[in-house]
C-alpha cells in the first residue's frame, strides 16, 4: 500500500513547485493543499508543523517542513 | 575519480544559461545546487525579460530548468558547495555530499537576502517572518503586515502583498523609498500601504507567531502590532566556499570582461561577481560569456 502524501503549499513558491515535481518525477500520487486565501488550510498546516512556511509534507503523519529530498526519498522509499 | 570539464556552481539564471551553452558545446560537465532559478524563482512579476512582456518569477525559473533539462544536463540538486581549491593540478569542489574534480570552474551561486540582525529574528523565522514574499505571502490573506527595506525588492514584496494583506507597513530606514518609479508609484498608490521613512527595525515580539515589531525613528520607538514580517533590505553573494578567489569589500567575485577571476580556470557570472547591474537578464548574458570563455580556455589548455 502507497502512503498518504498530502502537500501544503502556495502556487508561486519555488520549494513547493519542486516538491510537487519531486513527486510527480517518482509517480507518488499525493493530494495538493493550496494554502492560498484558505484560512483553514493555512490553520492546519500551522497545527500540524508549528510554523507558517511552505511547503510542508504530511506523509502518512510525518510532517516534512521544505523540500527536504532526503527525508522525502527515505519516508517513501524512494532510492 | 572522474575529473569534469567543468562544474558550475549555481542554478539561476546564470548557472542555467552557462549550462546550456556548455551542452551545447559537448563539454563534460556538472551542475551543482542548492536551488533551481535562484533569486528568479522568489521575483514577483518580471517585465524587462526581453520576449516576455509579463512573466512571474517561478514561471520563468520554470521555463529556465525546462531548457537545461532538454539537454540532460547532469545536475546535482539540494547539494551545497562548502570549498573550492586546487588539488594536484585540478579543482576540487568540495559539496556537504560529495567530492568533484573539475579542469574548470563556473561560479554562479548568486546571493541570498541579507538578515536584519534583530531579536526575535531568529525565534520567529517561519513563525510569521520570512524573506520571500513570493512563497509566503498567501498564507498572510486579511492580516496587518510589515515589509522592511525600500528598494526593489521591498516593493516587489509589498505590490504582492496589496492584494493579499489587509494593512501593508513599509519601514524604510532611509529618507525616502528607493527603487525603479514605476513600482514606487504603485505601492504610493495603493490603499492599503503606509510608509515608515527613517525608520529602523529594533525588535521582532511575539507569542508564538510575531505580534509587532519595535521600530525606532526621530520621535522614538513604538509598537507597530503586525501578524507578518517580510525582510527585504539587501543582499549577500554566496561566496565564502572560494576562499582563494578575489572580492571585492561586498563580497563579491571580481571579474573581467572574460569572466575570468584572479585564478585561471575558475570563472564567475552573474549576481555573485562584480558585475555592475543584478537583473535576470545580465545574470543569463553573464552565464553564457562564462562558457564560452571556458570552451576557449579549455581548447587552448594544456591538461
Amino acid at each position: 500500500m502507497s502512503k498518504s502524501v498530502k502537500v501544503y503549499s502556495t502556487p508561486t513558491c519555488p520549494w513547493c513547485i519542486r516538491a510537487k515535481q519531486f513527486l510527480q518525477e517518482n509517480n507518488i500520487d499525493f493530494q495538493n493543499i493550496d494554502v492560498s486565501s484558505n484560512q483553514q488550510a493555512v490553520d492546519e498546516l500551522v497545527q500540524k508543523s508549528g510554523q507558517m512556511g511552505v511547503p510542508v509534507l504530511d506523509i502518512e503523519g510525518e510532517i516534512i517542513v521544505g523540500f527536504d529530498k532526503e527525508r522525502i526519498k527515505q519516508s517513501l522509499g524512494i532510492s | 575519480m572522474q575529473i569534469y570539464d567543468l562544474i558550475i556552481i549555481g542554478a539561476g539564471p546564470a548557472g542555467i544559461t552557462a549550462s546550456v551553452y556548455s551542452a551545447r558545446k559537448k563539454l563534460n560537465f556538472l551542475v551543482i545546487s542548492l536551488d533551481i532559478g535562484g533569486q528568479a524563482a522568489w521575483s514577483g512579476d518580471i517585465e524587462n525579460y526581453t520576449g516576455y512582456q509579463f512573466i512571474t518569477g517561478p514561471d520563468l525559473a520554470q521555463k529556465f530548468h525546462e531548457h537545461m533539462r532538454k539537454y540532460d544536463t547532469l545536475l546535482k540538486e539540494n547539494e551545497e558547495v562548502l570549498e573550492l581549491k586546487r588539488s594536484n593540478g585540478v579543482f576540487l569542489v568540495r559539496t556537504n555530499k560529495s567530492d568533484y574534480n573539475s579542469r574548470s570552474v563556473i561560479i554562479a551561486s548568486g546571493k541570498r537576502s541579507k538578515e536584519l540582525g534583530v531579536p526575535g529574528e531568529k525565534e520567529f523565522k517561519n513563525r510569521g517572518l520570512t524573506y520571500c514574499a513570493t512563497c509566503d505571502g498567501p498564507l498572510f490573506s486579511a492580516k496587518d503586515v510589515a515589509v522592511i527595506g525600500g528598494g526593489n525588492s521591498a516593493l516587489d514584496a509589498a505590490l504582492q502583498l496589496v492584494k493579499i494583506a489587509r494593512q501593508v507597513n513599509i519601514v524604510n530606514n532611509r529618507p525616502a523609498l528607493g527603487g525603479d518609479e514605476i513600482m514606487r508609484q504603485k505601492v504610493e498608490g495603493a490603499a492599503n500601504v503606509t510608509v515608515f521613512n527613517n525608520s529602523q527595525v529594533i525588535s521582532v515580539t511575539g507569542d508564538k507567531f510575531v505580534g509587532a515589531i519595535k521600530i525606532k525613528d526621530n520621535s522614538g520607538v513604538r509598537d507597530l502590532s503586525v501578524q507578518g514580517v517580510f525582510v527585504e533590505i539587501g543582499l549577500v553573494p554566496n561566496s565564502a566556499f572560494a576562499r582563494d578567489v578575489e572580492k571585492n569589500n561586498r563580497g563579491e567575485i571580481k571579474i573581467n570582461l572574460r569572466n575570468e577571476t584572479n585564478i585561471p580556470g575558475i570563472f564567475a557570472a552573474g549576481d555573485v561577481t562584480d558585475v555592475p547591474e543584478k537583473q535576470i537578464i545580465i545574470a543569463a548574458g553573464e552565464g553564457s560569456k562564462a562558457a564560452l570563455s571556458v570552451f576557449r580556455y579549455l581548447a587552448t589548455s594544456k591538461f
